[in-house]
């Protein structure tokens, strides 16, 4: 494997080896530049992708247990929350981000799906809404589409085209059919049309065939929060990182935790200074940077990067640095069936439903977003957080319900849209520290009161499905504010308004001209959720006008 | 390698379609790897010494659990030894976690005096007056952690020292695997595509 010194400048030095850093160092390492990625996290292989769910799954419900071994460490790394700008917030391990090599798409659910054409375009559609600064994108489907695409194509994704009467145009095919249908697949399916809906499968960034040297997926269940030890799922580990590294040009530097980007007196970036796996300082030379943290890392580490040229922190002087935070939110209906669905087998979801995408002004307020038939839970999760809601705590009836229960019991889950506030944020925290003396992670988050009537509204449907599918017992938990965030979104939006926005089309930022920033940050609306197969598109888009552009000269450097 | 290992990487291999055998060579010796440490694990998860309980603070914990998950028919938290998985617990990655047990064992033995003045010892009640005491304590901190620890401890994987001889897994029906083959269940087994879908 290539080794960079850090004394010498890369073309590109990658901050974030995740879902978008990892095609972005893939992308520019094959097109002949050389790279550097800094991952704050470890770089695990298969063999320590072990079936453990006390190990492996991520602890926030209850928060008793957290090894955290794929995603971040709340005790490293702690977060401090709260709901509005007046209150002081408290320590909470409110964030949660893939931690290692591969990033979120190591332990995602590995859902796939593309955002439909009205994602860029809702602000024209549908006009202001107060308390939301909602935006059209400066991009449309039609550029985008050339990259989902890709995606597919690169990494490997299962699915059918055409099998939702919603979806948006495509100029190919899935590479692969979609995976077996599972019993949550078949009972959603049931349901949902005699409601007159229209389910389709599931893309699943899991491969239902073998792959490019890859095997198929065997079923084994543990998708969502473990590593694939089959190297089925398309995570970034299993297919980009490999090919960025066998470019000859690509060096992966795992426990890198980055710290501030320097500038030379022009303003422009000319390194990252980062601490190594013994804490110790280590400074990177690079002619450029693509920060890929995450849209909560990402926005720390432009506001830890301030300077006397940058006061309010790097590339924020439109001060939207951190702003219009949007999560993952949903509303879930569970239901309980007379034969055994056996659900803890094979990938998490097998049917989805996008009837309800569009929002629609007949509903009384802005939203939208899709449902899914689903099992989340691993045994203990089980036991512990998806039994009927009257079964008892303890005891023999305790006992029974979860005896009965477990291979009885599915959910439908949706997915739905997340109002870009302003006052959603990432910030530093002005006291708590992390384990390397940096300023904390601080949320601020509400939900808009359209984002509350939607999620009510997808919880409503998403019972009717269940009733409709035949459910012996069904019950849905009430919607509540979020007590946790995934999916983070937004925080450096991309915009054609230097003023209103971080980056540009390009995601170039519009502050430092040899600055890119590729992850969920630059989102502008949420879309319907499960973003990374957008994430990832923007990545490759990204990446490719970046090649253009570094070898058109158009990319100036410190040196 | 144990047979255990032998046995198990024929059956993956008879099983998993669509390996190529040169991916399975690459692959198997880490996958195998892992397996035995985890086997590993589980023997030492089998010793029968406590570590951090005193034998009578371990029988107070296991009456508790044997409440919380009982037996009947089928095993409950008792044969499936979550006080073991508690303890080794209590030693290492929930070792925050002792003053909370070293108080809730006080505690309930002071209840136990209240309600029981001619017992010492919750353990020694019958099982209805030890489901009164627990129904007097059931929303206090220490039933809580015990309540999830016993749970964790019945269907944890065995290498931590509950869930012994996957008595909690085989009670809900679950079957730990690296593959499984469609169908999974009842309603994907008789599934009928609906005319016309080519999936």
């Amino acid at each position: 494997m290539v080794k960079f010194e850090t004394k010498t400048a890369v073309d590109f030095t990658v901050i974030g080896g995740g879902g978008a850093g990892s095609v972005v160092a893939k992308e520019l390492s094959t097109a002949g530049f050389r790279v550097v990625v800094l991952e704050q996290g470890p770089y695990l292989h298969e063999d320590s992708f072990r079936h453990d769910e006390l190990k492996f799954r991520d602890w926030y419900d209850p928060p008793f247990i957290g090894q955290e071994t794929l995603t971040n460490v709340h005790a490293l790394q702690p977060n401090t929350f709260r709901k509005d700008e007046t209150q002081k917030a408290e320590l909470a391990p409110m964030i949660i981000y893939g931690r290692c090599v591969g990033g979120g798409t190591v332990h995602f659910t590995a859902n796939y799906w593309r955002f439909h054409e009205i994602d860029f375009v809702e602000r024209t559609r549908w006009g202001p809404i107060s308390g939301a600064a909602l935006s059209d994108w400066p991009i449309t489907y039609a550029e985008l589409e050339p990259y989902y695409a890709k995606a597919e194509e690169d990494l490997g994704v299962s699915g059918q085209a055409g099998a939702s009467p919603f979806d948006p145009p495509r100029s190919k095919p899935y590479p692969l059919p979609p995976l077996p249908i599972k019993s949550s697949g078949v009972l959603f399916e049931r349901g949902a049309r005699k409601l007159g809906w229209h389910p389709f499968p599931a893309p699943m960034a899991i491969l239902s065939q073998p792959y490019r040297g890859r095997p198929k997926c065997q079923h084994c269940g543990y998708c969502e929060w473990f590593g694939c030890e089959w190297r089925a799922k398309s995570s970034a580990l299993a297919t980009v990182i490999p090919m960025a590294e066998s470019s000859g040009r690509c060096e992966i530097r795992a426990n890198s935790y980055a710290r501030r980007i320097s500038t030379d007196k022009r303003g422009l970036v000319n390194g990252v200074l980062y601490f190594d796996a013994q804490k110790r300082e280590q400074f990177q030379r690079t002619k450029a940077v693509v920060l890929c943290a995450n849209g909560a890392e990402t926005p720390r580490l432009l506001l830890l990067s301030e300077s006397e040229q940058f006061p309010q922190g790097l590339a924020n002087s439109s001060g939207m640095v951190g702003k219009h935070l949007m999560v993952d939110l949903s509303s879930a209906a569970f239901g309980t069936f007379e034969h055994p669905l056996n659900e803890y087998k094979g990938v998490q979801v097998s049917r989805v439903l996008h009837d309800f995408y569009d929002s629609d002004p007949k509903r009384g307020f802005f939203g939208g977003g899709g449902l899914d038939g689903r099992f989340d839970f691993y045994p203990m999760g089980f036991a512990l957080n998806a039994l009927p809601p009257d079964t008892p705590r303890w005891g023999e009836g305790f006992k029974q319900s979860l005896r009965r229960n477990f291979n009885r019991t599915m959910m439908v889950l949706s997915h739905t849209t997340a109002l870009p506030v302003p006052s959603n944020s990432i910030s530093l925290d002005p006291e708590v520290k992390d384990a390397w003396g940096l300023p904390a992670v601080r949320v601020t988050y509400k939900c808009h009161p359209d984002d509350f009537q939607n999620l009510n509204f997808f919880r409503d449907r998403a019972l009717e499905l269940v009733e409709a599918a035949g459910a012996v017992k069904t019950w849905a938990p009430p919607v509540e504010d979020t007590t946790n965030a995934v999916h983070l979104l937004g925080t450096c939006r991309m915009g054609d308004d230097p003023r209103a926005s971080v980056v540009d089309k390009y995601h170039r930022a519009h502050d430092v001209p040899n600055l890119f920033i590729v992850d969920g940050s630059s989102f502008v609306t949420s879309g319907r959720n499960q973003p990374t197969c957008t994430i990832q598109a923007l990545a490759y888009r990204a990446a490719d006008n970046m090649a253009r552009m570094a070898k058109q000269g158009a990319i100036p450097a410190s040196v | 390698m144990g047979t255990h290992d032998t046995s198990r990487r024929r059956f993956l291999i008879g099983s998993t379609s669509g390996i190529s055998a040169v991916w399975i060579r690459l692959q198997w010796p880490a996958i195998l790897a892992a397996q035995e440490h985890a086997r590993r694990a589980g023997e030492q998860g089998r010793s029968m010494a406590f570590e951090f309980f005193t034998l009578e603070q371990a029988r107070e914990i296991e009456a508790m659990t044997a409440q919380i998950i009982p037996s009947d028919d089928a095993p409950g938290a008792r044969e499936a030894h979550a006080v073991y998985f508690i303890d080794r617990a209590l030693v290492t990655f929930e070792r925050d976690k002792q003053r909370s047990y070293t108080r809730g064992l006080e505690d309930l033995h002071r209840k136990t005096l209240e309600l029981f003045p001619r017992v010492q010892r919750f353990s020694e009640l019958g099982s209805e007056d030890q489901v009164r005491l627990l129904r007097a304590i059931e929303n206090s901190d220490f039933f809580e952690i015990v309540r999830v620890h016993t749970i964790m401890g019945f269907l944890s994987n065995p290498e931590y020292g509950g869930n012994s001889d996957q008595m909690g897994w085989k009670l809900i029906g679950f079957e730990e695997s690296h593959s499984h083959e469609p169908p999974f269940g009842y309603y994907d087994a008789e599934y009928k595509k609906p005319s016309g879908d080519p999936t």
